[in-house]
């Protein structure tokens, strides 16, 4: 293979100052991270632990191998929502290693508004739920929630994607096999009850743990019966008389033991058809890439650079290398792992447009996973594109991504507008995973072009009407555009709203991708049929 | 020469029988008994017959069914090893009437040497030097005490048909004699039904040095040199090495030649070893040594002999046996540099050597020395177990070099890198032993270990570190089948931090907890104070810490000490702790007596059943008022965790 020949010079100005910058954006995010994982305020966890429950952090880790690797999702999930205090939006869930086996974990976190689901809270359960579906994960539950969160409860109980759907998901990945785990640990009621009574095996914990549809206040109120909780549905009751548990546990670290022992019991295993090599890391320093990325997101650079710092030994064999250049495609191993990249060096033209189809069809027909690095500020616009066909180029890569059935991850490294979030696999086109940096932005277009499209729609209005614009009314009229995107394009804005599945720092940008293709790996990989490409 | 050979004993002396007669073209037939089914030497010979159950009086020591299973075998000769029936004439006698050849001497030379009064007067007529003593037939009391004024104190009374130790008191005062000697008596008649005794002059500062000797049946006898046991503990040999240190021409020659007057006393054929008590205590001189008593049979030091002179002393032993003259002469036999014995013992020396049990888990010997050549004689491998029935001996180390120095230096640094986890052992001491400078220096005498057991027996204390490498070690996943998976070669990932998993152990009662976090290199930080800001103890992959993770446990070794820790099982303590609670065995063990049945209405406190284990009863009573649902059967063997009671659940 090629190993990629580096042009970055680490003694430079330009190098130095966007080190400094990428540096600081990722140590932002990481300061926001530690806060996040603390979860609810110091009160709530005090009281959590009074219970002699292990905070949701520390169950996490009770329940995965030691040393292993876990692929966190939404962390920054209901992130300045709700007035601003959602951690993860009160549910933590990644992809993680239970006795050697991958699975799709969901915790509640009773410390973060007593663990009740909030919109984003659903939508990250059902998230996490569709990764699981997606690749074939087993999916496990520890449940510590009072339920839908009944302020919101038009945006978490009607709708399809709502509170509902976790039962619907969780029927149909155990009728597909995939075996849906729940370990109670705390309140389970109403509606939540059916996370833990539609799995497949439940485990409660002794004292804490209770399911019911109706709580002690509402069984009072409605027949005037007076029961305590642990007496109307604690562990005793449902492991001995209703079935509706099947273990019985003294505490967290009991239940999470005996979880262990069930996805040790799954008789589960991952077979992987791809021709895998031993990973050898890249030539050059991935923390280089923080020096690669110029603050000013116009500003173009060589992505092969990022490439270089993201795959094995550097080694990428481009494909269609003089043609349609402003579209990088190739073939590299990350981790091992065979795959087929796109990466963006500048607007799309027809031509990258047909080479990435072409790409993509080639990986498709050989099942390599593929991999997208985004950067892209949309398709090229004019007279002469336009009567060149560049929608119709631009539908083909857009049906290749779409209905390509092989493992695609998506990581959003600079811009995401436009069309050309479609034709690079946004969150639409239901990629695998989707990562975002912290320098990244996303929107249906740049603010600059957004605020100028607006001007000039505006002054043509004034104009039309006689009138006339200053340039300071321009301005005047622009700022609040441009603040708008700038403030909606951010990756928080975005990861709040579970647009992508996290922000990650460029340097570990091939450590994520290896593991959401090593995620990926637990489903076989389909064959794919491609839609009608207009010819 | 035989073609087949029964070999009536177990351990590392059959797999050690049966390596030489493999050599040989012999076929080798075991016998075991139940507690053996899966022995080593069971597992080796060519053909295995079960003898009996587990105690060694219905098994190893059954003549009648070994000498059956020879017959049935059609083996030609029966090699007794040592120990067991390897002394009893009465056996030979059988054997022989059997029409089968006995590996050893004849019946009338054990008998011989058997009464060890009998002996000495045999030997004092034959001119070999004796210690001042009385051997005669008078017991009582009177005469006994005057007989040790006349040797003069302090005096050894000893049983006259004993040996290991048994039936012997050492006496510094007229006035403690009459306590003495009753003890001695009631000793030697539980040990060996024969109660008489024999007084002997109790020798300062002495060395035990023994001599090899061979005989065949055309009458030749020689010896192959000497053997210093001198480290000795309560009679027991620790390390035994040949040549003896500081031995001079003229005392060797009036040694090796006492012993071969000794063995051509009594016309002795096979493999035997005459031991004198020597005093040293101005240099050994060739008129400070006196016959002590004649073994005839194979030593379990032999290994030092066969690494000095080179000679197999089992294939003499089966050459002679079947007929042939003795292989070389005196002149043809000699000594080449230096050999040192220890013996490996599952024994606990912070408890004064109490006798331990156990699987061994884990079970390392080195390959190899750098500087010296390295023998290893085990009668156990991995996973076997040490059970209460038979001797808890593992293994005997043997180091053959250039010189002394070369050998102990050698010795030592195999036992350092011996690792055994499961049992208590006796590596430490053993180590400690070696490396101590007047053994060191070759000042030996056989009151120096008790003299210095306090330092000798003291382990390395548990240091953080090996805590931390412990902790790691029972934190790792099992290795994945794909190790390059990125779930197994991407360890700690986190998006901005990685995972803090709690661990707990148990060292010595006490619960350590610790937070264990994952590094990108696959390292492990592990804080094991409460304070955040600690700097944590990494302990990487390649960690040179030696650690052996076993059911429930992990082993540290430190140099020749191993520290155990134990690693809770959640599932294990609340399946206990929870409904219908149960009672295990703390250790491996015989359930000796059952005071209770299923049903029962027990009490707190109330005796529930005796485990024999590690030589000791532990009565294990019930930690609650209940009703019992299950109980260990009587003369169950139960291994380490084993359910004992189970109480039915209260209402």
């Amino acid at each position: 293979m090629t190993v990629l020949q580096s042009q970055l010079s680490p003694s430079s100005d330009a190098y130095r100052a966007n080190f400094d910058r990428m540096q600081s954006l990722v140590g932002e995010m990481a300061e926001k991270a530690a806060l996040i994982e603390r979860g609810g305020s110091d009160e709530a966890r005090e009281r959590h632990l009074k219970r002699g429950k292990l905070l949701p952090r520390e169950r996490l880790a009770q329940l995965l191998d030691v040393g292993a690797p876990f692929l966190e999702i939404g962390q920054f999930a209901a992130f300045d929502m709700y007035g601003g205090d959602i951690a993860s939006a009160g549910l933590i869930a990644g992809v993680g290693r239970i006795e050697g086996r991958e699975c799709v974990i969901v915790v509640n976190d009773a410390t973060v508004k007593g663990g009740t689901y909030y919109p984003l809270t659903v939508k990250k359960h059902l998230r996490a739920q569709e990764i699981a579906l997606e690749n074939n994960l087993p999916c496990i539950y520890l449940v510590d929630s009072g339920g839908a969160n009944l302020p919101n409860q038009d945006e978490v109980f009607p709708d399809r994607d709502h509170f509902g759907r976790i039962f619907y998901n969780q029927a149909n990945m155990s009728a597909k096999g995939i075996p849906q785990i729940a370990c109670v640990m705390g309140s389970c009621t109403a509606g939540g009850a059916y996370v833990p009574a539609m799995s497949d095996e439940t485990v409660m914990v002794k004292g804490n743990a209770t399911i019911f549809l109706g709580g002690p206040p509402l069984v009072k109120a409605a027949t005037g019966e007076v029961v305590t909780a642990e007496e109307l549905g604690g562990a005793e009751v449902h492991t001995r008389e209703s079935g509706v548990a099947d273990h019985y546990a003294l505490d967290d670290e009991h239940a999470l033991a005996i979880v262990r022992r069930i996805v040790k019991n799954l008789n589960r295993k991952k077979t992987i058809s791809l021709d895998l090599r031993k990973p050898i890391p890249p030539v050059y320093d991935p923390r280089e890439i923080y020096g690669i990325i110029p603050a000013d997101t116009r500003q173009p650079y060589d992505v092969r650079e990022v490439i270089a710092r993201v795959v094995d030994g550097s080694e990428f064999d481009e494909f269609k290398a003089n043609y349609g250049t402003t579209l990088i495609t190739g073939f590299a191993h990350i981790y091992g792992i065979p795959v087929g990249i796109l990466a963006n060096n500048g607007v799309l033209f027809s031509e990258s447009a047909l080479k990435g189809a072409h790409f993509i069809e080639l990986c498709c027909q050989r099942k390599i996973p593929l991999v997208f690095l985004q950067n892209i500020t949309g398709f090229m616009v004019g007279r002469k594109y336009e009567a060149g066909g560049i929608a119709r180029d631009g539908a083909k890569l857009v049906t290749a991504v779409a209905t390509a059935q092989v493992p695609k991850v998506t990581a959003i490294i600079g811009g995401s507008f436009g069309a050309g979030n479609y034709g690079m696999c946004g969150r639409a086109y239901s990629p695998r995973f989707l990562w975002m940096w912290p320098n990244a932005r996303i929107s249906v277009m740049g603010g600059e072009q957004a605020a100028t499209v607006l001007s000039i729609v505006k002054r043509e209005g004034i104009e039309r009407k006689g009138g006339s614009w200053s340039a300071e009314e321009e301005a005047e009229f622009r700022k609040p555009i441009l603040e708008k995107y700038e403030r909606e394009g951010h990756p928080l804005y975005s990861s709040a709203r579970l647009w992508d599945d996290g922000i990650v720092d460029p340097a570990k940008t091939r450590e994520v991708l290896a593991l959401s293709l090593g995620a990926a790996l637990n489903a076989p990989i389909p064959d794919t049929k491609f839609g009608v490409f207009r010819m | 020469m035989f073609d087949k050979i029964l070999i009536a004993n177990r351990g590392e002396i059959a797999v050690r029988v049966i390596r030489t007669a493999r050599r040989l073209g012999i076929a080798t037939v075991a016998v075991y008994s139940d507690a053996d089914r899966n022995a080593l030497h069971t597992r080796l010979a060519d053909q295995a017959v079960h003898i009996g159950p587990a105690p060694a009086a219905e098994s190893y020591l059954n003549g009648g069914k070994i000498i059956a299973a020879a017959r049935e075998t059609g083996a030609q000769a029966i090699h007794p090893g040592y120990g067991f029936l390897s002394e009893n004439p009465d056996f030979v006698g059988q054997v022989e009437a059997a029409g089968l050849i006995f590996v050893g001497p004849s019946s009338q030379a054990i008998r011989a040497m058997g009464l060890k009064d009998a002996a000495k007067r045999l030997m004092e007529k034959a001119g070999v030097p004796v210690v001042p003593g009385y051997h005669g037939d008078t017991q009582a009391l009177v005469a006994l005490a005057s007989k040790a004024n006349e040797i003069g104190y302090p005096v050894l009374i000893k049983a006259r048909a004993g040996g290991g130790g048994k039936g012997m008191r050492l006496v510094s005062d007229p006035d403690a004699f009459p306590e003495a000697l009753a003890a001695a008596q009631r000793e030697a008649k539980a040990a060996f039904g024969d109660e008489r005794v024999l007084v002997e002059k109790y020798i300062q500062s002495p060395r035990h040095i023994e001599v090899q000797v061979f005989g065949d049946k055309h009458g030749h006898a020689v010896h192959l040199f000497e053997r210093d046991c001198s480290a000795q503990r309560r009679h027991q040999k620790v390390i035994e090495e040949a040549p003896a240190p500081g031995m001079n021409e003229e005392t060797r020659i009036a040694m090796t030649e006492a012993a071969v007057k000794a063995a051509k006393a009594i016309s002795y054929s096979g493999a035997g070893t005459i031991e004198f008590i020597v005093d040293a205590s101005e240099g050994l001189r060739p008129d400070r040594f006196w016959f002590m008593e004649m073994n005839t049979r194979l030593q379990v030091e032999h290994p030092v002999t066969e690494m000095v002179t080179g000679i197999d002393l089992v294939e003499w032993q089966l050459r002679v046996a079947s007929g042939e003259p003795l292989p070389c002469t005196q002149d043809e036999i000699t000594l080449t540099g230096h050999a040192v014995e220890a013996r490996l013992y599952a024994e606990d020396a912070t408890r004064n050597f109490l006798p331990a049990t156990g699987t061994l888990h884990h079970l390392r010997f080195p390959d190899r020395l750098d500087t010296a050549t390295l023998r290893v004689d085990a009668g156990v491998a991995e996973k076997d177990a040490i059970t209460p029935f038979y001797d808890p001996m593992i293994a005997k180390l043997i180091v053959h070099a250039p010189t002394r120095a070369g050998a102990v230096d050698g010795l030592a640094t195999a036992l350092e890198k011996t690792e055994i986890a499961g049992s208590t052992v006796n590596l430490g001491f053993l180590t400690r032993l070696l490396r101590d400078d007047d053994f060191y220096a070759g000042r030996l005498e056989t009151g120096l270990i008790g003299r210095k057991q306090d330092v000798l027996t003291k382990t390395a204390p548990l240091q953080e570190r090996h805590l931390a490498a412990a902790i790691a070690a029972t934190s790792m996943a099992e290795p994945s089948d794909r190790p390059n998976d990125p779930y197994s070669a991407i360890p700690g990932y986190g998006h901005f931090s990685s995972l803090v998993h709690k661990r707990t152990v148990v060292h010595d009662e006490q619960l350590v907890e610790a937070r264990v976090s994952a590094q990108a290199d696959g390292a492990l930080a592990i804080r094991l104070g409460d304070d955040p800001s600690d700097q944590p103890i990494i302990v990487r992959r390649d960690d040179p810490t030696r650690i052996a993770a076993w059911p429930g446990h992990v082993t540290v070794f430190e140099g020749a000490d191993a520290l155990t820790l134990k690693v809770p099982d959640r599932l294990q303590s609340a399946e206990d702790s929870g409904a219908g609670d149960r009672l295990r065995a703390p250790m491996p063990g015989l359930v000796k007596l059952v005071r209770a049945t299923v049903n029962d209405m027990v009490k707190k406190g109330q005796p529930l059943l005796v485990l024999e284990a590690m030589k000791m009863e532990h009565t294990i009573a019930a930690p609650h008022d209940g009703v019992i649902a299950e109980i260990a059967a009587e003369g169950a063997q139960v291994n380490d965790g084993a359910m004992l009671v189970r109480f039915h659940e209260a209402e």
